[in-house]
């Protein structure tokens, strides 16, 4: 049954050094907790800087102690200056959408749970995934360099759009090193990806155990695995983008740069070179970018969702469909975002089509998740609440989207706090709410402990009204013209909108406070949460039959478990209770109904 | 010279085992049918490696595709494109490289002869091992390669000497980021070559280590035929 190389992967004996155990691991499951680490540390710094902005724009001229510590010019006496503004949204965008929301649901969840819910041992690469983690560590890290190097971080936003991206110092601090660390962090964080990427592929194509078919997969796999081949793609363009960009800095080529282009004053040194180009390249990524940061967590939203109903969704079929729906029509939509580009009105509306089209998948996943609910007897739990807030945040934010899909609407919006609002709720929230869900979900398997419920569902109160109170009012922002990426209205039309700004202002510094409820809950559960049973939720997944929490070295003991049933298996007529585990030899009257 | 092939024995291609349906219990990793609707299953899962080697393949190949429509894009944009003409030593390299993959492909076919021949020795009827040690025909693929890359190094130099530097015009700029990436990607292919040679001649070689070797380096012998057009033709 299996081959060699499936058993290969682990046929190493169990390391016992420190530095091969707990650092350059081979292990899946440690490759997992270290994204997970990482995305920890890059959402509480990604955080921090929108508190500096949030700051900012309710105060403008407001000193923030110690700041001026962070960068001399970039804030005299502790006042960010417009640059410093930019560059540090620049950076809080990179980071939550690079390092936080593509590696905690997708890397960290992914290679730590989909090996061990598709019976197998490890992933068929391991060295590939350890380089895939450290690649992406290394990004990270040249990424966080910026702040400390030349003027700065660059203020180009997470877009980078050219010239402003290529063009160097002269467009401003932190466009010349800042740029090119930028680049240099994203190609070394879209290698890492690839090779992630590799691993998912192979390992749920080839390394599913016996009786595990491609129907019996359950739904975070089906998400991760669509979620690779997304990445697969996606990341190799926005790669060599990445290296024409540096070139352009470093050996003065002119990729993106066009002709008589002049910056401050100077005529620049570049001929001929296109700046849609970059936006093409950029948004044949971005798009397929915001569905890897948000599939992952569909997966795992529908996952705990089965679990804590009792019921399978309504059809499991369907969803699966859904998502690969999501992903092919994922690059047909990518022009969107270039409605207002220059680029040729014909190519809008081409582009305004498949963006219509691409709601319909999301409406039915939307559907299927809300239908299932309905008469559903829900445990509630922290697991479960963010699950809900999941749903609730991908609606509301989804619904935007259909707004800002016509062109003629989005000439309005675009560029305004509309579509921050739109992007941070569909995107942002819902996908922070699909890590939460998956971190009180899994904390229990991945240390044998459970977390309090107590704080978990303070912490979910919290965050769901601070996420509305934050991002609601950013539509209507948008809607009286606030544009976005500026850093102060102090002195025109958009003056009476100062109070609502302070009120976001507000909310975020309590949300955010918020938070170190989780991180507390975290640290304090790691040690001293209550020893968690075998299988605490009673789910039926492959990763509930593994010998202990956290499961061993080769996750099932060096056997393998034998699948006899679908993944969500819950109220089967006829069962001895009401859950059947894919590995539960039971049989049951009537097919498995997947 | 230790050689197996440790591979799980595979029913040859056309006659896979028909699975009935309801035979879950038995069936190797692959599409075991949860329920009516699957006619035929796979009764084992192919080797990783083989699966990989596509879905590397799948990424090169739109890494290049962007490549290509930036070219495209480029080229057509404006109006500083100086079509340069290829150094001829260009095509004396296209030679090696399908030299090398020629070599590679014998090479591999021996390899599967000698392992099966010696895999059968002992058993009824066969009494010494059928073919030569192959490893030489990997070891010419190996250094076609590498002069290949050599070919490529005096290619960048001849340029140079010409006054054409990465920033001379878009098109020697496409030209040093095509051959340049398609070098790495190269010796990314040598490193994969002389891991196989070395695995054929110290340990044990998989056959699906082998065809996922052959596989990369034939694509990177047509991705190099493709790039040669792309920046001979004029768009
Ligand atoms: C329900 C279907 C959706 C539609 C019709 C839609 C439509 C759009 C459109 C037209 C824009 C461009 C607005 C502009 O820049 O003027 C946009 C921006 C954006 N959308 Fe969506 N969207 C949808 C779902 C999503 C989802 C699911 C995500 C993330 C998971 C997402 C994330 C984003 C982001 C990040 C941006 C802003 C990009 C930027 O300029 O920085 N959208 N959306
Ligand atoms: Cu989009």
């Amino acid at each position: 049954m299996h081959d060699v190389a499936g058993h290969a992967a682990h046929a190493a004996h169990e390391p016992t050094s420190f530095i091969a155990k707990h650092v350059f691991s081979l292990d899946h499951k440690v490759i997992g907790k270290q994204y997970y680490g990482m995305a920890l540390i890059a959402a509480y710094v990604g955080m921090f800087l929108s508190w500096l902005m949030r700051i900012h724009l309710g105060w403008t001229n407001a000193a923030i102690p110690g700041l001026e510590t962070l960068s001399k010019t970039g804030a005299p006496g502790g006042v960010m200056t417009p640059e410093y503004y930019l560059q540090i949204m620049t950076m809080h965008a990179t980071i939550m959408v690079f390092f936080v929301l593509t590696t905690a649901p997708f890397a960290a969840f992914g290679n730590y749970f989909l090996p061990i819910q598709v019976g197998a041992e490890d992933m068929p690469f391991p060295h590939f995934n350890m380089m895939s983690f450290w690649v992406t560590f290394a990004g990270f890290l040249v990424l966080m360099s910026s702040f400390f190097v030349g003027d700065g971080p660059t203020l180009g936003g997470w877009t980078q759009y050219a010239p402003l991206s290529a063009v160097g110092a002269v467009a401003g601090p932190g466009q010349g090193t800042g740029v090119v660390l930028w680049a240099t962090a994203i190609g070394l964080f879209c290698i890492g990806q690839l090779l992630g990427s590799l691993n998912f592929i192979t390992t749920t194509l080839d390394m599913r155990t016996k009786g595990m078919s491609m129907w019996r997969l359950p739904y975070t796999v089906w998400a991760w695995f669509i979620t690779s081949i997304m990445g697969l793609t996606a990341f190799a363009v926005l790669m060599p983008a990445c290296i024409l960009l540096v070139l352009d800095h470093l050996a003065g080529t002119s990729f993106f740069v066009p002709s008589n282009l002049v910056f401050n004053g100077q005529l620049q040194p570049h001929s001929g070179g296109s700046t849609l180009l970059w936006q093409h390249l950029f948004w044949f990524f971005g798009h397929p970018e915001v569905y890897i940061a948000i599939v992952p967590g569909m997966g795992i939203v529908s996952h705990i969702l089965t679990t804590s109903m009792r019921k399978p969704l309504l059809s499991h079929r369907v969803m699966v469909y859904s998502l690969g729906a999501l992903a092919v029509l994922s690059y047909m939509v990518y022009g969107h975002h270039m409605f207002v580009s220059g680029m040729n009105p014909v190519s809008s509306v081409v582009f305004s089509f498949p963006t219509l089209v691409i709601t319909i998948p999301s409406t039915i996943i939307v559907l299927i998740l809300l239908g299932s609910l309905y008469g559903a007897k829900l445990r509630i739990n922290s697991a479960s609440l963010f699950a809900l807030g999941f749903i609730s945040m991908f609606i509301t934010g989804g619904i935007s989207g259909f707004f800002l899909a016509q062109p003629s609407i989005d000439i309005m919006l675009h560029a305004t706090y509309f579509v921050v609002g739109h992007f941070h709720l569909v995107m942002g929230v819902a996908a922070m709410f699909g890590i939460f869900a998956g971190t009180y979900f899994w904390f229990p398997k991945m240390y044998g402990r459970m977390m309090n419920e107590t704080l978990g569902k303070a912490h979910f109160i919290l965050s769901f009204i601070g996420a509305y109170c934050i991002f609601m009012p950013f539509h209507y922002l948008g809607l009286a013209g606030n544009v976005r990426r500026y850093q102060a209205f102090t002195d025109d039309y958009l003056q009476p909108l100062i109070p609502l700004h302070r009120f976001i202002t507000v909310a975020a510094i309590l949300t955010g406070l918020a938070q170190l409820i989780f991180l507390y809950n975290l640290i304090y559960s790691r040690f001293w949460g209550k020893p968690a049973p075998a299988n605490p939720w009673e789910a039926t997944t492959l990763e509930w039959s593994t010998p202990s929490s956290p499961p061993p070295f080769n996750n099932f003991g060096g056997t393998f478990p034998e699948v006899h049933h679908d993944p969500h298996q819950y109220s089967v007529e006829g069962a001895s209770a009401d859950y059947i585990m894919q590995t539960s030899p039971e049989k049951v009257n009537g097919p498995d109904e997947a | 010279m230790a050689t197996t092939v440790h591979e799980p024995p595979k029913p040859a291609i056309g006659e896979e085992p028909r699975v009935r349906l309801n035979d879950s219990g038995n069936g190797g990793g692959n599409l075991t049918p949860a329920n009516g609707n699957l006619r035929t299953v796979h009764r084992h899962s192919p080797p990783p490696s083989s699966t990989g080697i596509w879905v590397v393949l799948a990424s090169i190949t739109m890494t290049f595709l962007a490549f290509t429509s930036a070219l495209v894009v480029r080229e057509g944009g404006a109006k500083d494109w100086q079509h340069l003409t290829l150094p001829p030593i260009l095509y004396f390299n296209t030679l090696l490289l399908l030299a090398s993959s020629v070599a590679l492909e014998i090479g591999r076919r021996q390899v599967r002869a000698f392992m099966t021949a010696k895999a059968l020795v002992g058993k009824p009827g066969i009494v010494k091992a059928g073919a030569e040690n192959p490893a030489r025909w990997l070891y010419a693929a190996l250094f076609l390669g590498i002069f290949f890359v050599a070919g490529q190094f005096t290619a960048w130099l001849q340029l140079r000497a010409q006054g054409l530097y990465l920033a001379t015009n878009p098109n020697s700029s496409f030209f040093y980021v095509l051959t340049v990436m398609h070098a790495l990607h190269v010796f990314g292919g040598l490193g994969g070559l002389a891991r196989v040679i070395h695995k054929f001649n110290r340990s044990t070689l998989r056959k699906s280590t082998l065809d996922a070797t052959s596989h990369y380096w034939h694509f990177m012998d047509g991705l190099w035929v493709y790039l040669l057009w792309l920046l001979w033709a004029k768009l």
